[in-house]
Order: C-alpha cells, then sequence, then structure tokens
C-alpha cells in the first residue's frame, strides 16, 4: 500500500454520492449542548477520521450516527448498497403533527416506534465498535461471531431442533465466515477460548471482526488503538486499510493517535466543543491554525484518554 | 357524587400515601445510589409492624397506658431495630455483591425476602395480629349523617411522615452526610477517589430507608391495628410504584409518588372497586414504566454506551 | 471490627470481632424469635434467640480462628482462586465417556418408575417432573437470556385454568396442552412486548406485580375462575379412553377397552409418562436451542445488550422470543399441575411458587439444562423426604439464594460451551 493507491481509492469527484451525509447534526442533553450543527460527509470506500479533544463530542456523533443516540436535530442518511436509508427515521421518532393527518406517515412511524431501533442502523449497513470494548465474554469467540452472522442465518427452531440439511448448511457457511474473519485478523489460535480470557489487543480485533461478520458497508471504530503498543498500532493500521481495499468496506474512525490518523485517512474531521472547526485532506488539517489551536496544551489528556 | 365520600377517600388516600411515601424513601435512597431494587425493603416493613406490636406489648406488660410516651418509645425502639435489621441485611447479602453480574444482587435480594417472611412466620406463627387502639377518637367536619373524619392516629401518621421526610431532605441537601450521600449516587467510582467511604455511605442509605419503612410500619400498625407476615410483599410493591411514578431516586418524588397512588387508590377502591384495587396498582406501575420511566420528577435516563 | 485493636494477639481479636457479630445477631433475632405476641400480650422465648446468636458467635469465632492459622488461609485462598475462576468452560463433549449408555438406561428407568411407586410417590414424582418443566421453562429467560422474571407463575397459572376452565367448553387434555402453551405464550408476549424495553431490574418488578395481577384476577372474578373456591380439572383421557372406574356417557373405561383389571392409579401412571416424555422431548429441544442461532443470541443478550443492537439484533424482539418461550413451557406444565390435582386454585400460584422456580434455576446454575432438572429433583424431592423441615421450606430456599449468589453465583454445575473446529458442519 502506497501513497498513490490511497489517493486514487480515496479522494472520490465531488459527483458521487456520498455514503454517509450528516447534515446539521445537535443533539442536547437537557440543557447541554453535546453537538451542535455538526455536518459532513463520509465517501464511500474512503477512510475518514473525527478527531478533536477530549469532551469535544465525537462518540456522541457516533452514538448518533450508529443510533445509540436519538439526535435531537438534524439529518442523518446512509447511501449504501443502491438504498437511500434515513437513520434518524428507522430509530422511532416521536409522532409529529402532521402524522395524525397523514394515515401512511402515521403508520409507518408506528411501525418503527413498535420494530425500530438501532438494530435497524446495524442492518442498514453500519456496524460499530466500542471505546469500551463490548465483546460477550462468556461466550467463545467464535460463537461471538456467529452472533454477529444473526440474521443471515437460519433461525428457525424446528429445523435447528432437527438439525435439517437446509440449517446445518447454514450454520457451516455461519463457521466458515467466522473462521475466515479469525484468520484475517489473526485470531485463529483463539477460537475457541472464551472472548474475556483474551488479550486486550485481541479482544480489540475480535470487536472488528464481530462488526465484519455484519457485512457491513460502513464500519464506524471508536479509538481502535486505544491501550495499543506501536507494534499493535502499526498492525491496526494496516488492518484497516487491508478492510477497505480488500473488504470493500468504509471506514470512520475515531482516534487520538494522531501518527495513525494522519497515516491512513483520506479525510479528517475535526470536532471541538460539538462544532465542526474543520475538514479535508490530513495535509490541510495538519496546517489548520483552528486546529493547532483548540490541539494545544491537550497533549498530556491525549495520554490519559 | 357524593362529597363527602370524596373527601373521605381522599383523607384515606393522604394517610395511605404517606406511608408509601415513607417506605418508597428506601426503595429510591437505595435504587439512587446503587442501582438495585431492594426487593427485601417491604418485608423489613412488615417486620417493623412486628417490632411495633412486641414493643408495645412490652410496654403495656410494664403497665405504661399514656398514648404519647407509648408512641415515642415504640418509634425509637423499632426505629432502632429496624436500622439494624437494614444494616445486616446490606452487609451480609448485599456488600459482598457489590461488583457482581447484575442479575446477584436482585436475586439475593429476593432471598432476603423470602428469609425474612419465612423467619417472621416460623417465629411468630402465621396467624394475623392485632395491636389495641392506642388513641382512639377523631375529627369530623360536616354534618350529622354526611361527614368526613379523620382519625387522631391519621393526623399524627400525616404529620409524623411529613415530618420524617424534612427532616431526612434536609440531611441530604445540608449536611456533610447528605452531601456524601449525593456524591455517591453520582458517581461512586469518582467519591471513592475523593476520600469518601462510599461502604460506609451505601450502608447509611440503608439503614436510613429501613429507619423510614420503621416509622412507617409503627405508624400503619397503630392506625390499621392488624397485620400478618405477608403484608410487606404487596405494601413493597406499591411503594415501590410510587418510587417509580414520582421518579425514582428523588426524594420529593417519592412522596409526591407516594400521595398520588394512595389517593388514586382509595379513589379506586371508594368508588370503583375494593376488591380489585392492587390490581389498579400494579396496572399503574405497569403503565408509568411504559409510557413515563423518568416519573414526574425524575430524570430521564441516557443509556451510556 | 469496632472493638479490636490491631495489637491484640489473634486469638483475642478473633473472640472480641465474634462476640460483637454475636451481639449484633442477638439484638436482630432477640425481639422477633424470642418475644412471641399472643394477642395484645407476648411470651417470651429468649432462649431461641441466645441460641441463635450463640451459634453466629460459634461459627464467627471458628472462622476467625482458622483464619489467623495457615491451614485456615490455604482453605480461603484456595476457594478465592475457586470462585475467581470462571464458571464455564469450552469443551467437545460433556466428559462423560459412557453418556451414550446411560442416557438410554436412564429414559428407560424413569419411564417405569411409576409401576414401581406408590400413590403418594407416584404424585411426588409428577410434581417433580412439573418444576422440572418449569425450571427448563423459567432458566430460558433468567438463565439464558438474562432476564429476571419473578411473575413465572402466571403462565403456570394460565396453563393450569385454560385447562380446568376450557374443560367446561369441551377442551380435553390433549387440546388443552397445545392451547395452554399457545395461551401463555400469548400471555407472555402481550406482557413482554411493552415491558422488555425496559431498564432490567425494572422488568423484575413488573413481572412480580403482573404475577399477583393474575392471581388477584383468579381470585376475585368468580363468576369465570370460581375465585377462591377454584375451579375442578376433569381427568386426562388417552384417545378417548377414560382412566375412571365407569366412563362418562359414550367413553370406554380403559379397563374395560383393554380387558384389565381396573387399577385407580392408571390415570397417575398415564400423566407421568405423557408428562415424562414431554419433559424429556423439552430437554432435547433447550439441549440443541444452546446452539442454535435463537438460543446463540440469548446468551448474548445476557451478556451485553449494546453490543447485541450494534449487530443488527432487535433485542426487544430476542427478550420476547425468549419471554414467550418461557412462558409456552409454563403453560404447559400448568395443564400437567391441574390434570394431576384434579383441581385448581388459586393458592397454588403466588409469588412463593415463583420463588420456588427461581431457587431451581440458581441452584441449578444459569444456563444449565442438567442442573436445572438436578436441582428441580432435588428441591422437590427433597422436602418430601424430610417432612419434619416443612415449615422451614421457604426459610431454606431464601438462605440457599442468597448462598448461592455470594459464593458460586454461577451454580453447582460448570457450564460447558460449544467446541467448533473449523468446518464443522455439527
Amino acid at each position: 500500500m502506497n501513497a498513490e493507491t490511497l489517493a486514487t481509492n480515496g479522494v472520490v469527484g465531488e459527483s458521487t454520492p456520498a455514503l454517509l451525509n450528516v447534515d446539521g447534526l445537535t443533539m442536547r442533553f437537557g440543557g447541554i449542548i453535546a453537538l451542535n450543527n455538526v455536518s459532513f460527509t463520509v465517501q464511500p470506500h474512503s477512510i475518514t477520521a473525527l478527531i478533536g479533544p477530549n469532551g469535544a463530542g465525537k462518540t456522541t456523533v457516533f452514538n448518533c450516527v450508529t443510533g445509540f443516540y436519538k439526535a435531537t436535530e438534524g439529518k442523518l442518511s446512509l447511501n449504501a448498497g443502491g438504498k437511500q436509508t434515513d437513520l434518524r427515521k428507522v430509530l422511532g421518532e416521536r409522532f409529529q403533527w402532521s402524522d395524525y393527518v397523514n394515515p401512511k406517515a402515521f403508520g409507518e412511524r408506528l411501525y418503527y416506534k413498535a420494530f425500530g431501533g438501532s438494530h435497524r442502523v446495524a442492518l442498514a449497513g453500519v456496524a460499530r465498535t466500542f471505546q469500551n470494548i463490548r465483546l460477550f465474554r462468556e461466550l467463545t469467540v467464535v460463537e461471538n461471531l456467529l452472533v454477529a452472522q444473526h440474521i443471515h442465518l437460519d433461525r428457525n427452531l424446528i429445523r435447528g431442533t432437527l438439525r435439517t440439511k437446509g440449517y446445518r448448511a447454514s450454520e457451516r457457511k455461519a463457521l466458515e465466515t467466522a473462521y475466515h474473519w479469525l484468520d484475517v485478523m489473526n485470531l485463529t489460535e483463539d477460537a475457541n477460548r472464551l472472548a474475556g480470557e483474551l488479550p486486550y489487543g485481541n479482544q480489540r480485533r475480535l470487536e472488528i471482526a464481530r462488526a465484519m461478520c455484519t457485512e457491513p458497508k460502513l464500519i464506524c471504530l471508536d479509538e481502535p488503538a486505544a491501550g495499543l503498543n506501536p507494534r499493535e498500532t502499526e498492525d491496526l493500521s494496516k488492518l484497516i486499510r487491508k478492510l477497505r481495499d480488500e473488504h470493500k468496506v468504509t471506514v470512520l474512525l475515531i482516534e487520538h493517535d494522531m501518527g495513525l490518523v494522519m497515516s491512513i485517512s483520506e479525510h479528517i474531521v475535526v470536532l471541538d466543543y460539538g462544532q465542526v472547526i474543520a475538514c479535508g485532506s490530513p495535509k490541510e488539517i495538519e496546517t489548520n491554525p483552528k486546529v493547532l489551536a483548540a490541539y494545544l496544551g491537550t497533549e498530556a489528556e491525549e495520554v490519559v484518554s | 357524587m357524593d362529597f363527602h365520600i370524596l373527601g373521605q377517600q381522599l383523607v384515606n388516600g393522604l394517610a395511605l400515601g404517606s406511608i408509601y411515601g415513607l417506605i418508597a424513601v428506601g426503595y429510591t435512597m437505595v435504587y439512587g445510589i446503587i442501582g438495585m431494587i431492594n426487593f427485601a425493603h417491604g418485608d423489613v416493613y412488615m417486620v417493623s409492624a412486628y417490632l411495633t406490636a412486641i414493643c408495645l406489648a412490652i410496654l403495656s406488660y410494664f403497665g405504661m397506658v399514656s398514648p404519647f410516651f407509648l408512641i415515642v418509645i415504640t418509634l425509637i425502639v423499632t426505629v432502632f431495630f429496624i436500622a439494624l435489621y437494614g444494616w445486616s441485611i446490606e452487609r451480609i447479602a448485599y456488600k459482598p455483591l457489590r461488583n457482581s453480574p447484575r442479575l446477584a444482587p436482585l436475586i439475593s435480594a429476593i432471598g432476603v425476602s423470602l428469609v425474612l417472611q419465612n423467619y417472621v412466620q416460623v417465629s411468630q406463627g402465621a396467624k394475623t395480629q392485632a395491636v389495641p387502639t392506642i388513641l382512639p377518637g377523631a375529627f369530623r367536619f360536616g354534618t350529622e349523617t354526611e361527614f368526613i373524619q379523620i382519625t387522631y392516629i391519621q393526623v399524627l401518621l400525616i404529620i409524623v411522615s411529613f415530618i420524617s421526610m424534612a427532616v431526612l431532605t434536609y440531611i441530604i441537601q445540608k449536611t456533610s452526610l447528605g452531601r456524601q450521600c449525593r456524591a455517591v449516587q453520582q458517581d461512586a467510582k469518582m467519591s471513592a477517589i475523593l476520600g469518601i467511604n462510599t461502604d460506609r455511605i451505601i450502608s447509611t442509605v440503608f439503614i436510613i430507608g429501613a429507619a423510614m419503612a420503621g416509622i412507617a410500619g409503627v405508624l400503619v400498625t397503630m392506625n390499621y391495628g392488624s397485620f400478618d407476615f405477608s403484608v410487606g410483599f404487596i405494601t413493597g410493591v406499591k411503594a415501590f410504584t410510587a418510587a417509580v411514578l414520582g421518579g425514582i431516586g428523588s426524594l420529593p418524588g417519592a412522596m409526591l409518588g407516594g400521595i398520588i397512588l394512595g389517593m388514586s387508590e382509595s379513589l379506586f377502591s371508594g368508588f370503583v372497586n375494593t376488591d380489585y384495587k392492587d390490581v389498579f396498582a400494579f396496572s399503574l406501575l405497569v403503565l408509568v414504566l411504559i409510557f413515563r420511566p423518568s416519573g414526574l420528577l425524575g430524570k430521564p435516563l441516557v443509556e451510556k454506551v | 471490627m469496632l472493638f479490636t485493636n490491631p495489637n491484640d494477639p489473634p486469638i483475642l481479636a478473633a473472640l472480641k470481632d465474634s462476640l460483637f457479630v454475636g451481639l449484633i445477631a442477638f439484638l436482630v433475632f432477640a425481639p422477633i424469635s424470642g418475644m412471641v405476641l399472643d394477642g395484645y400480650g407476648f411470651n417470651s422465648h429468649l432462649e431461641r434467640p441466645a441460641i441463635m446468636a450463640a451459634i453466629v458467635f460459634a461459627g464467627r469465632f471458628i472462622y476467625q480462628f482458622l483464619a489467623g492459622t495457615s491451614f485456615g488461609k490455604n482453605l480461603i485462598a484456595k476457594f478465592a482462586a475457586s470462585k475467581a475462576k470462571p464458571g464455564v468452560y469450552v469443551g467437545q463433549s460433556d466428559g462423560l465417556k459412557y453418556l451414550k449408555f446411560i442416557l438410554p438406561v436412564l429414559f428407560i428407568a424413569c419411564l417405569i418408575l411409576p409401576f414401581f411407586l406408590d400413590k403418594y410417590w407416584l404424585s411426588v414424582a409428577t410434581l417433580a417432573m412439573i418444576y422440572v418443566l418449569l425450571g427448563l421453562g423459567l432458566n430460558i429467560v433468567v438463565g439464558l437470556a438474562g432476564l429476571l422474571d419473578l411473575g413465572f407463575v402466571a403462565f403456570y397459572a394460565v396453563g393450569a385454568y385454560t385447562f380446568a376452565l376450557g374443560s367446561q367448553y369441551g377442551i380435553g387434555f390433549w387440546t388443552a396442552i397445545p392451547l395452554a402453551a399457545i395461551l401463555a405464550a400469548m400471555a407472555g408476549g402481550i406482557l413482554g412486548f411493552p415491558v422488555l424495553r425496559m431498564h432490567g431490574d425494572y422488568l423484575a418488578i413488573v413481572t412480580l406485580g403482573f404475577g399477583e395481577i393474575i392471581r388477584l384476577i383468579l381470585n376475585n372474578w368468580m363468576e369465570v375462575t370460581g375465585g377462591p373456591n377454584g375451579a375442578p380439572a376433569p381427568n386426562p383421557t388417552f384417545l378417548g379412553i377414560e382412566f375412571s372406574r365407569t366412563a362418562k356417557e359414550g367413553g370406554v373405561p380403559y379397563h374395560e377397552f383393554f380387558g384389565v383389571t381396573y387399577n385407580p392409579a392408571a390415570e397417575y401412571i398415564f400423566l407421568y409418562i405423557v408428562l415424562f416424555l414431554v419433559v424429556s422431548l423439552m430437554i432435547f429441544f433447550f439441549s440443541r436451542l444452546r446452539s442454535m442461532p435463537m438460543g446463540r443470541a440469548w446468551e448474548a443478550l445476557r451478556e451485553d445488550e449494546i453490543a447485541c443492537r450494534s449487530l443488527g439484533l432487535n433485542h426487544v424482539m430476542v427478550k420476547l422470543s425468549a419471554f414467550m418461550m418461557g412462558a409456552m413451557t409454563g403453560g404447559v406444565a400448568g395443564v400437567f399441575f391441574a390434570a394431576q390435582q384434579g383441581f385448581v386454585n388459586p393458592t397454588s400460584f403466588t409469588f412463593f411458587e415463583s420463588a420456588l422456580i427461581l431457587a431451581i434455576v440458581v441452584l441449578g446454575g444459569m444456563g444449565s439444562v442438567v442442573g436445572v432438572v438436578l436441582a428441580a429433583l432435588v428441591l422437590t424431592i427433597l422436602p418430601e423426604t424430610l417432612r419434619t423441615f416443612a415449615e422451614y421450606r421457604i426459610l431454606i430456599f431464601g438462605i440457599l439464594m442468597v448462598g448461592m449468589m455470594l459464593w458460586k453465583p454461577r451454580g453447582l454445575i460448570r457450564i460447558r460451551r460449544p467446541y467448533f473446529s473449523r468446518g464443522d458442519s455439527k
């Protein structure tokens, strides 16, 4: 992987529609404004980084994008697999007055209120990892990956109990996929250990593998390098590139490790106090005075987080 | 509608509601501080009813007849012993489980609840117990045939409940102990780092909760006169309903929720159906949890991702 | 501790500490067990709290004393180590080589068991089987999906009353089983759908309330349920053949049909065998379930709900499926209970029943099928053999629950997770 291929892969012309479009995203918790009118786009097959000092609202953006928070205002749309998804609607929003005169809108809203939720965002093609790793600790590594493929599996209870041919084929396929990702992530040795027993670095990789098993279009990595040593970080950056290049997935990541961010991302969005203060290529960001101002004197904090 | 009946039900409801409020304090404070429903709390209240009866029996054995001294001494003795119960239960059944999986303390609490009920049943027998009327008489308002009656005990009950709540609110808002309690409620780990003995604070909260339930036990026993080993169950669930209704974690909410529940239950049994008054209270609990889980005065919960 | 001093020799420190604990114990026990209410007066039984306090004192002293010696320290360290070990391991088989032979033998032994039991023990065995079924059902909800359901008895009641009340409308034993399963699952669905979005602990109290609502309705709705007097449940039949001495109009009693002598226990033997077959089927189903997508999803949900959602699992639906599956099992158990008792009333469906079922799941190890079966057998058969302790049954269950949570929160049996090797098709 070299700089040229990155450039050709990453910088996509204005004409192609963005994979993720965040427009005017605002999030309030009570009186606190966590995000204020945040807008940015993520181009298909790019690696986009979201950076900013601690408390800038990066994880809040992630939580809104992945459907764990219901945004107060703004538009979030995902354009994946030839399908446009409104990431706010699928969460089941409050009823609007206009719904009461429009039965179709009412029905739709009611449907999403009853059956919607953050899982719909995942189904639309957004997978994520968590800052504080969230594995199924008492399940084995393989099982973690099988759960991630749940929606693609044969879930019929009767076929499962009788272990019919179709069911076995579906399970076999899932197991193959699981082992494929274990190979990619270099975790094959750990396949039958409990996820909670793995060393920290392996847990991080397992979480990425698990997210990839859902066959996402966009993968959101929340501080994937946190707690990793320099060598592991180096491996991680290779891995992220590999995900994008070989597995055709778009990456959005939050990271504090500037070395990693600058080396792998094509597009950087800088947040501070819940607002986008800059966005552009790594070069542009490096020299942006606003960004420098926001980061000055925050070195110590970076280490803590 | 007969206004004197309405008034009478409201008066009864107020008395009942202040009791629910007092017991709800135990649920709401414990939930606020360690995020656990103390299922044994209703049974702590039940034990205090027995303590009241025993104390009254001993005092009358020694020839005490003055209502004032009977009430004051019973209150003090019962509160002392029930606080001891609260402390011991926390020490034995909850403290060792501070860092266990979520279900462990809940199941342990159910175990404690069973132990308390059966312990009382085995020791005291399954029969319904009664105490003599200590403070006969009532205020009457209205005409000879249509009147609202407030017994002296009901007056006492309402006054004592409000004084207890006022004192507790003062302790929580103004004293160092209260500040520590609130700090632990906000962030137990940070409080511990700042040198607050969180274990001691949690114990204190259990003692306060038990003491309030003890006061409720004394007042209810003197008011209604009869009880058995199983009263804790239903009263406990209703007091919990009051806590949820008012917003769990909020002290004024507990009192408000208690009074609303007490009055609406009283009106329901007065005007609709007595047999189904418990069903009414439980249904209220379910409805509140579905439509307004943060209660009337509680803060909405933001899920930590 | 309060009165100890760091300079005390260990034995004195232990003594002081134990005295303090003993004193607290005495104060706690004294009023309730020492002063027994008798009308408005009381009888003093202070010897009872004194004995209990003495036991506490002695226990504490021995513990403190042992903890000071190297032997005791070793013991404590060993215990701590065993507690720190995860209650889960990954393995290819159950580790029992002869399982293939043991299972069929056990199956046949259980199947012919009723022919060797008298009527009383037959009813105990039937009841034990009913609790196995209930335990398996609740185990899905609590053990696998991690949802604390304290109103499980409500679904049991739905099943029992479906059979008892349905018989008035011509619903027989065989129709009642699937009907009860469906009705109980529906009740679970209706309750679960709004409730399962809630934070875990709220679920516990709502289900507790729901269990109580069902009981209160059964108790108060005289016209339909018969109120506190209950309702009779008919005898089970087999292909229209009855088990009574003389059949109802148009029916044929079994002894005439088969030309054998009449045995009044036949009905119960028949019921036991049907029940045992149902239980076996359920055990088979549940043990497979754990390695099926549904079972995995339940366990994943117990481990981390947020992660589940991030993977596209609809957490409400996954919970609901567990809840309904548990309810369904409870409903089926209810039919057998009604058939066995010949009569149902609300006193069989109190919170204590829910607590007993929960105790079975807790003791058996949350999530373990074998553990739950064993626990159900132990907790139903043991109290029958120790009738003198009947009074203390609930006390013992309570202590058991607290003790298990303190020392063995994952149950007595270690849980095995399936081993998947590459290319495994199972």
